[in-house]
């Protein structure tokens, strides 16, 4: 039997077994941000450390950055500071860093993909649990924390045990309206929040490989929602084909070498998993959160589950939900009412999202009880935006249209939900707190259901409203 | 030049009290909000642990485990299922280890957090549910019982009465080895590292653009 993409790529970089029993894996490309790196660069600099392999690091800033005013210093003067530190860091260590005067700033599992740096066949790290983000190009990629990250600079490797992989077929046609944020949504609601524990999750069949590789970077960046650290495309044709021209992409015959590369190392049709779970796309319905983890999602046509309905295990954290949320068992949750629409993350602010939802807000107005705004994932993203036309629809329907950040997805930026406020998000987590207000409230969403929430003042069914494209 | 001894101490028994956070799913943005985030050092985070759990945001207590004095002082939190899921913030288990936390117990944890613990020096080691519910019942009765974990026997004793727990090979091994502290023991494998970057072909073969 054959390995999977998984192994394979994990094969290849194992450098050795360590005496703990774990594996000493290299990490061919090592992302980090402001909030994360800098105690690890202060770990190495107080151990006579240094950064072994500069190159093969790259940085950014998006999870502090205000996306309105980004004038310097920041008003906030711990946002400030953590500014100066990767600025200093990344200068003193010769590490490539997009800061916000280069063109290609923003949200480090955006601009990875964008500028051709994530590649098939690499193993990723990053201080960041949506890493996995970047196993749509086939690469496996992980979550780290501090000390792990400060592992990576000084050793550009992580001591690490294998996990086990499932996979996760999904099969049929997705209904117009229906997207891939409502797939992994689905699978977390089937799976469980902790379902995906121990496990690297690849994304497989025919409606996963219909999908566009924005579509598969939203799918594999809310693996860890599911407890899966990991999650995977296997690379295709289309995989190539977005690869081909970014900036940091091989060139000419670089790229034809690549290519045989990065095919080599997908999954074959013989390939073994310990274990599969199967998904039908043709029953999907759009899906939204009701309640305090992504696990806790309806169709749109649903009604919130009786709590004496649920798992036992799942009754506690569900009481707590409606306790938190302030609905009732069995409420619809079409129609419940919204104060703030925000378009944004790195689950969600692509340029393909920002079309989708463009499509539907054009021509029409954000409603007047709704704050809306629409946060791009990078600059990149920002200025193609502006330049097919989108920001322009945003901006007339009433959005506020902002500079490239992580924003209000967890809120260490002046964007924050205020009081009990209640949010359709295009986010990734609907934690109590996560939106910036103790009290505020999340509702997990596609990108499109989050416009057709914004210019309706309620949840709606994204699949009853005409849709408009913008751009060419 | 670079020092290569093991940094940190090995961890094979540790005693102490417990302090019992009940509930399921209990995510890094509840132990730690991510708003005392910004900061480029991991001192003082003690004072945030359980912040928005713990205060009104008009500052006043609620009612909490670690608001509570008869739990001041206890070092080994005893927790249910997923405890530490969300965002890989090491700042959570920094959080909970400077407000004297230095072990946890639970039905099971998040991935990231726990290597995160265990890259901390902080064993993070699972007890069935039953047990789990046993022990938190009899802390929350008499908060002066006597906790130990014994990592080199995988066992928990409470008071008078053990209970065998569960703890990942590896990170046992590295715990009670002193080597959880990887980045000394990733180092003295230098001359493979510089082999295995030699032979992936997107190292020095087909170099990126720009």
């Amino acid at each position: 039997m054959a390995k999977n993409l998984f192994n394979k790529v994990w094969d290849l970089h194992k450098v050795t077994t360590l005496d703990s029993g774990q594996d000493q894996l290299f990490i061919g490309l090592h992302l980090i941000h402001e909030v994360t790196s800098p105690q690890a660069f202060q770990m190495i600099r107080e151990r006579g450390l240094t950064v072994l392999y500069p190159d093969r690091t790259f940085a950014t800033v998006d999870h502090i950055v205000p996306t309105a005013d980004q004038a310097r210093p920041f008003t906030d003067p711990l946002a400030e500071e953590m500014m100066q530190a990767i600025e200093r860091n990344t200068a003193e260590y010769g590490i490539e860093f997009f800061g916000l005067n280069t063109d290609y700033q923003g949200i480090v599992h955006i601009i990875g993909p964008e500028l051709g740096i994530t590649q098939p066949g690499m193993t990723i790290a990053c201080g960041d649990s949506h890493t996995s983000t970047h196993g749509a190009f086939g690469a496996i990629a992980f979550g780290i924390g501090t000390s792990q990250i400060r592992d990576v600079l000084a050793t550009q490797c992580m001591a690490i045990s294998r996990p086990r992989v499932r996979r996760i077929e999904v099969t049929g046609t997705l209904a117009r309206g229906v997207y891939a944020k409502d797939i992994i949504l689905k699978i977390i609601a089937d799976l469980g929040v902790n379902g995906g524990l121990g496990h690297a999750y690849e994304y497989n069949g025919d409606t996963i490989h219909n999908l566009s590789m924005e579509g598969r970077m939203t799918i594999c960046n809310m693996s860890i929602e599911g407890g899966a650290r990991v999650g995977y495309v296997n690379p295709d044709q289309q995989t190539f084909d977005y690869l081909e021209g970014r900036p940091y992409a091989p060139r000419g015959d670089a790229f034809a070498e690549a290519v045989e590369f990065w095919k080599s190392i997908g999954s074959g049709p013989d390939a073994e998993y310990d274990d599969t779970f199967h998904l039908d796309a043709n029953a999907l319905e759009p899906m939204v959160t009701w309640g305090i983890n992504p696990g806790q999602a309806i169709k749109i046509s649903d009604h919130t589950p009786a709590v004496s309905s649920l798992k036992p295990e799942h009754r506690e954290v569900a009481q707590k939900a409606y306790a938190h949320m302030d609905f009732a068992e069995g409420d619809p949750i079409k129609g419940k009412k919204i104060n703030v629409a925000f378009l944004g993350s790195c689950t969600n602010a692509r340029i393909s999202d920002l079309r989708e939802a463009a499509a539907i807000v054009k021509g029409k107005h954000v409603h007047r009880d709704v704050n809306a705004f629409v946060v791009p994932g990078s600059k990149q993203v920002a200025r193609q935006a502006e330049d097919e036309g989108l920001a322009e629809v945003f901006v007339e329907a009433g959005f506020q249209w902002r500079g490239a950040g992580c924003s209000m997805c967890l809120a260490m930026n002046p964007d924050k939900l205020q009081g009990r406020e209640i949010c359709a998000s295009s986010s990734n987590r609907n934690f109590v707190g996560r939106q910036g207000s103790p009290t505020g409230r999340t509702l997990l969403m596609s990108p499109a259901m989050v416009a057709a929430a914004a210019v309706s003042g309620e949840v709606v069914d994204v699949r009853e409203f005409a849709r408009q494209p913008v751009s060419v | 030049m670079i020092q290569t001894e093991s940094t940190g101490p090995a961890v094979s028994t540790l005693s102490g009290r417990g302090i019992p956070v009940r509930g399921n799913d209990i995510d890094t943005d509840q132990i730690i909000p991510a708003r005392y985030m910004k900061v480029v050092t991991f001192e003082g985070l003690g004072q945030y642990a359980f912040y928005d759990v713990r205060f009104n945001e008009d500052g006043t207590q609620k009612p909490h485990p670690f608001n509570d004095p008869k739990y001041t002082g206890a070092g080994i939190l005893l927790v249910n299922r997923n405890f530490g899921c969300g965002s890989s913030r090491e700042h959570a288990p920094q959080a909970l280890q400077k407000a004297g936390i230095k072990a946890v117990v639970g039905e099971s944890f998040a991935e990231i957090f726990a290597g995160n613990c265990t890259a901390m020096g902080v064993p993070a080691v699972t007890l069935s549910a039953d047990d789990m519910q046993e022990v938190i019942g009899g802390v929350e009765q008499d908060p002066q019982t006597e906790i130990t974990l014994d990592l080199k026997s995988n066992t928990l004793t409470v008071g008078c009465k053990s209970y065998p727990f569960s703890l990942p090979p590896a990170y046992r091994n590295s715990l009670i080895a002193g080597t959880w502290d990887s980045t000394s023991v990733l180092l003295d494998n230098l001359e493979q590292i510089h082999l295995t970057a030699a032979r992936l072909p997107y190292v020095d073969g087909f170099a990126q653009g720009a």
